[in-house]
Formats: structure tokens, sequence, C-alpha cells
């Protein structure tokens, strides 16, 4: 009961995996699609069952539930497989196999009567299993398997419709910038576990082991453990979206609405977060690495609430919306010190990532059924659907409500106990935030208003109407769960000091947020809510800020410039050459004396018996006579 | 004893090189078949019956009879083959002086000091020779008796499949 | 006179060359195989000869003898075999039209 409950939750998925990837082809629709949903909310109550269980048990425990040596090289070099249960690990089993199975749920409708319905259910599976597998790691070296098997999954499932060849060029693009981004990861796994000699968590984790172990090996100026904490961070930048490998999330967006939704919203893209916050104590220890992150994080929270404010396309609005959310998370972690409220950020990190999960999923799922309805993504092509699609407008109000940080809802709790620990640690990053928290309310409705509200295009004949009950479903509970969630005292289960922390709400912070939020809705509705010219104005007053961002500043373009002009050219080019000419040129020109010197010795072979046979006696006569003139 | 030595040497000399150079096929095989006769001779003088028995009946009464056979089936009888080419009987006839200038050379070196005649040899019986043929102590045959009843089984399914007409 | 070991292996020194010639100038495939028997039966000649004279106790030469001439029947057999079959394919049984293994 105590381990069967964890191995049965890796292993569900991943038995739903292969079921639906070699049986799924026999299977009808309808099968291996509940049978997905099914399995999916079996993994569901068993993972609550498991989370609930420690949360509420008033256990302590951080040892691995159970941990398996997979592979044994030598004593030092021991990889294990293992089920590890702690706050955060138990926190993100909750979150993903809820948002998972609302997922599946959802999918139903969503997906229906597509080419590939049983592949995508199995990848579902699979993303599922390895994501689950990656929270629960043991060992650095586990997480960074499953760490690579979420890639994968994401990769199938953003080139889904792989005959489209933008999203194709979408999942190689993740593919490999992530993959650049695992190089930084592995290398910092390699460094760590060469000095430590270990992968485990907690080994890891113990300061003062790896205080001794490390020694003040310095490289280039810099701790070798600020090294191998920048590396692992790099691995999570790229996961995670950061600046500036954030360029793969926005055209992730290719993938189904709901994949967009599971993976590029609620669990996958916040991996990168939850290897921080693994690793925190760690991190805790080298300034350094810390203040990297906080400055990543905050420039790509501003950079990507910037952006989100010009984007048309309504998957890009949230694929922004979420990198932004995440480097708030990120920024977070970066502020969190334990003599600032006891570690605040990292409580108010997790607590982000939880709610954050459940509305952008809410968001996501909304901006499924909007698509569905009206066959494009685009809002210019909306406007005014909030006659025509209530529940979705509703849910996906409350979405933005919670979002932009309006109590009641979850996102307040979570964003005012990030702007909190900010502001302890230092005003700048404070007001910095504030202005982000500011940037996402706007960008927020302005997207809201430009859906629902706006002017209502020509929809034709066929007017868009509400999603079947596969669809909103999800959509309901999770708007009802982002009304409630941020009452949860989150504190008094997760947190990083061996203590429970008391959230309590800073009135100043509160207040001000709230204030910089409902300004920022009041600009948004002046601005969107009926058609009319102010934002072209307002566009065009910029000076060029608004075009640069509706070009996202020019990041892909710079990424294309960096390898199709200076990569290609000045590097590849000159390795294909040598590749072709030299190293080709050499196995050519062997090839070429062998051919040359069989056809001038082909003749030699003429089919008649009697060449041969002088051949033979000449050197039967060659032998002969040198045998008899050394005998004799 | 040495009147029939030279008979036989000298047969075998002439009739050897009227099988190579006859132009008339079958009377290079009718040649072949008294140089075997000869050589059948020089069996008998080794004390060897059993040998010269065995050369007579497979030799001149088996494979020249196969030759005879094959000649008819595959030539007119009478007809004289095409003239040599030069070359091709100038390189020949270097090609067996050289030999034989090797091989002699060699020969007459190692084997002209082995002077002394043919020493004394106990009567070969059949017995002995049977016992010989199928006994496995030093000096049996057992072995290769074997293998080469395998060998000509083989042969003879081999020359079948061969030849049948298909 | 005494006749030394020599004496017998000339002659079929002679033998053997014989065949060599015929071996190599002779165009019908028969008269190759006819050479060819005439060089068997000098080595055996030799085996026969040199048992009787160096090694009067054992027989290990005439059996060898023996066995060749066993072997040589199979061997002419399956080649008069082979070569009636070419004989049927290509109408004569002259040696440079069986060439077909050339590279």
């Amino acid at each position: 009961m105590e381990q069967l409950f964890p191995i049965l939750i890796l292993c569900l998925p991943l038995l739903g995996f292969l079921v639906l990837g070699l049986l799924g082809p026999k299977m009808s629709h309808k099968l291996a699609g509940w049978t997905g949903v099914i399995n999916m909310g079996i993994t569901m109550v068993l993972a609550y069952t498991v989370a609930l269980t420690f949360f509420l048990g008033e256990s302590t425990i951080t040892e691995p539930i159970f941990n398996y040596k997979w592979l044994e090289f030598y004593d030092k070099l021991v990889i294990s497989i293992g089920f590890l249960l702690d706050p955060i690990s138990a926190l993100l089993l909750i979150v993903i196999t809820t948002i998972s199975f609302f997922v599946h749920l959802y999918s139903i409708g969503y997906m229906h009567g597509e080419k590939g319905f049983q592949r995508y259910y199995a990848f579902l599976q699979l993303f599922t299993f390895s994501m689950l597998g990656l929270v629960v790691a043991t060992n650095i070296f586990q997480m960074y398997i499953f760490w690579e098997l979420v890639g994968a999954s994401s990769y199938l499932l953003i080139g889904f419709y792989y005959t489209r060849p933008s999203a194709v060029s979408a999942s190689k693009k993740a593919f490999i910038v992530t993959r650049f981004a695992d190089l930084g990861f592995l290398l910092g796994i390699l460094i760590l576990s060469y000095f430590t000699g270990t992968f485990n968590f907690t080994d890891l984790n113990n300061g003062n082991l790896v205080a001794t172990q490390f020694g003040g090996a310095t490289f280039m100026g810099c701790s070798l453990l600020t090294w191998a904490l920048v590396l692992v961070f790099m691995g999570g930048m790229g996961k995670s979206a950061m600046l500036p490998l954030h360029i793969w999330l926005p055209d992730a967006m290719e993938g189904p609405t709901p994949v967009s939704a599971l993976i590029h919203a609620a669990t996958m893209v916040v991996a990168g977060v939850y290897l921080v916050a693994r690793l925190f104590p760690l991190y805790l220890m080298e300034e350094a690495a810390l203040m990297i992150i906080t400055v990543v994080g905050a420039i790509t929270a501003l950079y990507a609430a910037i952006v989100a404010c010009t984007q048309v396309d309504i998957k890009r609005v949230l694929a922004f919306s979420t990198i932004s959310q995440i480097a708030f998370m990120m920024v977070s972690l970066g502020v969190a010190r334990p003599e600032h409220h006891e570690a605040l950020g990292y409580m108010a990190s997790m607590f982000h990532l939880f709610t954050h999960a459940l509305f952008k999923a809410l968001l996501f799922l909304g901006a499924g059924a909007l698509i569905h309805a009206v066959h494009s993504n685009d809002y210019t092509a909306m406007g005014g659907l909030r006659k025509y699609m209530p529940i979705t407008h509703i849910t996906f109000l409350i979405g933005c409500l919670a979002i932009a940080g309006i109590p009641p809802f979850s996102g307040f709790f979570s964003k005012d106990e990030i702007l909190a620990a900010c502001y302890a640690n230092s005003p700048f990053w404070g007001v910095w935030m504030s202005v982000v928290a500011g940037l996402t309310a706007f960008y927020m409705f302005r997207l809201y208003y430009r859906i629902f509200w706006w002017n209502e295009p020509d929809y034709g004949h066929h007017k868009p109407h509400e999603s079947g009950w596969v669809m909103t479903l999800p959509l309901i509970l999770l708007a009802a769960a982002s009304c409630v969630v941020g009452f949860i005292p989150f504190g008094e289960y997760v947190h990083f000091m061996p203590e429970p922390y008391h959230i309590h709400i800073d009135p100043v912070v509160a207040v001000s947020s709230v204030l910089i939020a409902v300004i920022a809705i009041a600009l948004a509705t002046v601005m969107y809510r009926k058609e009319n010219s102010l934002p072209d104005k307002f566009a065009k007053a910029s000076c060029g800020l608004w075009k640069a961002a509706y070009n996202r500043f020019y990041w892909d373009e710079l990424y294309m410039f960096i390898t199709h002009k200076i990569i290609f050219n000045g590097v590849c080019r000159p390795i294909a050459w040598f590749d072709r000419h030299i190293i080709d040129g050499t196995m050519d020109g062997l090839a070429w004396v062998a051919q040359r010197l069989s056809i001038t010795i082909r003749p030699l072979q003429s089919g008649s018996v009697q060449a041969y046979v002088y051949v033979y006696l000449i050197g039967a006569l060659l032998l002969g006579t040198i045998t008899a003139v050394c005998i004799l | 004893m040495e009147i029939l030595y030279f008979i036989v040497a000298l047969a075998i000399v002439i009739f050897s090189v009227l099988t190579v150079t006859t132009r008339k096929i079958l009377r290079s095989a009718t040649f072949l078949l008294f140089t075997l006769f000869a050589a059948a001779i020089i069996y008998f003088m080794m004390d060897y019956e059993f040998l010269g028995g065995v050369q007579i009946a497979v030799y001149a009464g088996g494979i020249v009879v196969l030759f005879v056979f094959a000649i008819l089936l595959t030539s007119q009888p009478g007809k004289n083959s095409e003239k040599l080419e030069n070359h091709r009987r100038y390189w020949g006839l270097i090609a067996a002086v050289a030999t034989a200038g090797v091989t002699g050379w060699a020969l007459v070196s190692r084997c002209l000091d082995l002077c002394g005649g043919k020493p004394e040899m106990s009567q070969l019986d059949m017995h002995t020779l049977g016992a010989h043929m199928l006994s496995t102590d030093h000096g049996g045959m057992l072995l290769p008796f074997e293998a080469i009843s395998v060998l000509l089984l083989a042969c003879i399914i081999g020359a079948v499949v061969v030849a049948r007409k298909r | 006179m005494e006749i030394k070991l020599l004496c017998y292996l000339i002659p079929s020194l002679v033998m053997f060359c014989c065949g060599v010639y015929g071996f190599l100038t002779r165009k019908n495939m028969i008269a190759m195989l006819i050479s060819l028997e005439l060089m068997l039966n000098a080595v055996d000649i030799n085996f026969a000869v040199i048992n009787r004279y160096l090694f009067p106790g054992s027989l290990e030469g005439m059996f060898f003898t023996l066995f060749a001439i066993a072997i040589a029947a199979a061997e002419t057999a399956l080649a008069i075999a082979i070569i009636i079959n070419l004989y049927r394919v290509t109408k004569n049984v002259n040696v440079k039209d069986v060439n077909k293994l050339k590279g």
C-alpha cells in the first residue's frame, strides 16, 4: 500500500501509452479516448490519495519512498530510479494529474474526428508518465532522463499535425532549443556529481557536504559551484522559456490547444522552476547564481508582458503570458532568502506554480473552445462572443481576473506573496514586478475585451456556439478551482524552513497591487471595450515600440541571423567543404585507385585454363628452383 | 631383366611423346593405352603384381574405354585436328623443357649417389595387402580407403547429375 | 648391369613433361585430359618405384598409387561427363569456347 500507489502512479500512464500506442490503431476513437481518460482518472485518484495522505498525515519524511538501484557502475557512480515524496513533488503530483485529466477529458471533444486521435492520446499518456517521473525523481540523473522524455513527448505533440510545415518546424525548433539548453544542464550535473560523488537530491541539498566537497575550486573567477548551478539553471531556462531561450514556446502553439494547456502552460514549462526549487538549498549557498536567476526572470517577465500586449494570435498572447508568469516564479525563487520572511519567495513560487497551472490551463482550454468555435487563432476573427458562448465567457473572465490578481481569485494570493517576497528582498525588484503585474492585467483584459466585446465580425451563417459538455465541464471545474484555491493555507504545507509559514496578507503590497491591476483593467476597458481608434493611435504614438513588440523584439530574426548567416556560412560551410573534398576526396581517391588497379589486372583472369596453368607452372618452377638451390 | 627394362623405358618415352604429338585424337588415346601398359610392366618389375593388375584393369580397361567413347561421341574419328600455331607449340615446348630441366637437375643432383640395386623384399601376397588396407595400425590404410569410397560415391552421383539429359 | 632408381625416374620424368606439353598445347579438351592422365601416371610410377627402392619394408607408396588410380578413374569419369555436357551446348570440345568464367 505504502509503495504500491506510487508505483502505480508511474506505471499506469506508461501502460496507457503502451496500450494506446500499440493497440490504438485497432481501437475506435471513442474507445481509445475514454481509455485514456479513465486511465488518467485512476492515476489522478491515486495521486490525490498519496499527496493528501502526505500533506494531512503530518509526516515530515523526505527520504525516498523507494529507491531502486538501477545502474551500478562502481560504488561512487550509482544511478537509481525512485519515488521521492516531499511537499513540492506531492504538490506537482496533484497539479499534473489534475490538469492532465482535464485535458484528456477536454480533448475528447476538441480532437473529435481528428486523424491520429489514438496517437494523440498515446502521446498524452507518455507525456504524463514522463512528467510524473520527473517530479518524483530521487536523484538528478533520473530527473535528467525524464527531463529529456518530456522534451521528446513535447516534440511529438507539437508536431502532431505533421503534415503542416509550420508545426514540423515548430517542433524541431522546440526540440533543438531545449536540447541546446539541456547541454548546460548535463554539464551542470556532471560538475555537481563529479565533486560530490552523488546524484541524490538528499545528499546534494546537504550544504555542508557540498561545501566541503567543492572546497573553493574556482574557474574563470567564479567558484565551480556557481558554474554548476548556473549551468543547471540553463537547462531550466530552456524548458521554462526564459530569455534568451524562450523562442520555442510561442511557436509551440502550433500543437493542438489542449496540448498547449497541458505541456506549454501548466506542467512542462514549470519544470525549470521545479528544478531550481528542488536544488534550492544548494542555490542558497551561491548568491551569484540566485542573482542571475532573478535578473533573467525579471527581464523575461517584463519582455514577455510587453510582447503579450501586442500579439494578435490569442494562443500567442497566452504563450507570452505563460513566459511572463513563469518568470514571476523564477524571480520569486531568486529573491527568496531565509532571512527575509523565512524564504517566503520559495513558498510563493510554488504557490504561484499551483494557481497558475489551474488558471492558465483554464485560459488555454477556453481559448481552445473559442478556436474550435470560430476556426481561427486570431482575435480579429472574434468579438462579441459573450452572447454565443456564455460558459466560455464566464470561465475565461474568471481566468483573466485570477491572472490579473483581483481578489478573491487564486492569482491574487500567490502573486501577492511573490510581490511581498520581492519587496522584502529589494524595493527595486518589487517595483519592477509590480509594473509587470500591471501589464499582465492590461494584456489579459485587452485579450478578453477583444474576444468577447469589441465589435462583432460577420460570422455568416455559421454562428459560433457553445461546445459539448466534455469541453465545458473542465472549464467550469477549473474556474471553480481558480476561485477557491487561493484560500488554501498553502504555507502550512509547502515551506522552505522546517516550521510552517503562516500566510498573512501585507496590506500595503496587497492594496497597491490590486490598485495597479484595477487601473490596468480600467485602461484596457477604455481602449478595447468598444471598437475605437484609440489602440491605433496609441500604437502610432509609441514611436516604434509597438512595432518592435509586435515583432517580438526581433529575437527570432536575431537567431536566424546568427544561425544562418554566421554559423552556417562561417562554420558549417567550411566544414562541409572539408568533408566533401578532403575526407570524401581521400576515400574517392582510394576507390579510384582500387578500381583502376582491378581494371588493369582483370585480363589476367582470362577464363583459359591453359593460361592459368602457365602461371601456375612458372610459380611452381620458381619455387622448385629456390628449394633446390637452398638445399643443395 | 635389363633388356625388359630398356624396352619398357623406350616404350614409355616413345609412346608418351606420340600421345601428345599425334594429330588424330583416337590415336592419341591408343598411344596412351600403350604407355599405361608400359607403366603396368614397371609395376610388375617392382614385384607389385596387384598394382600392375589394377593398372591394367582400371586404366586400360576402364579409363581408356571411357576416353574412346567420349571421343567417338564428340568428334569424327580419322579427322585430323587443326594444326597448332607455332607460338603455341614453342611456348609449350619451353614450359615442358623448363620443367624437365628443373626437375631433372634436382633429380640428378640428389639421386645420382643413390646407387645400389633393387633391395630384397618379401613376397607380397593378397592377404598381407588386404590386411594392410583395412588395418588401423601404423601403416594401415583404413581411413584413406573409407575416404576414397565416399569420394567415389560422390563422383558417381556427380557424373550422373552432370551428364543427365535435361 | 644394375638398374638404379634413377633409371626408372628418368622415363617417368619424360612422361610427365610430355603431359605438361600436351596439356598446354592441345585445344581439344579430351586430349588435354589424356595429357593429364600421362602426368598422373608418371607420378604413380615414381611412388611405386621409390617405395620399392628406398623403403622396401613398407607399402605406403604402393597404396598411394592404388588410391591415385582410383581417384584418377573417378576424376576422368566426371571430367568426361562435364565435357559431354559442354559438347551438347557448344557443339565442340574446344577449350577456347569454355571461358565464361573470365573476369
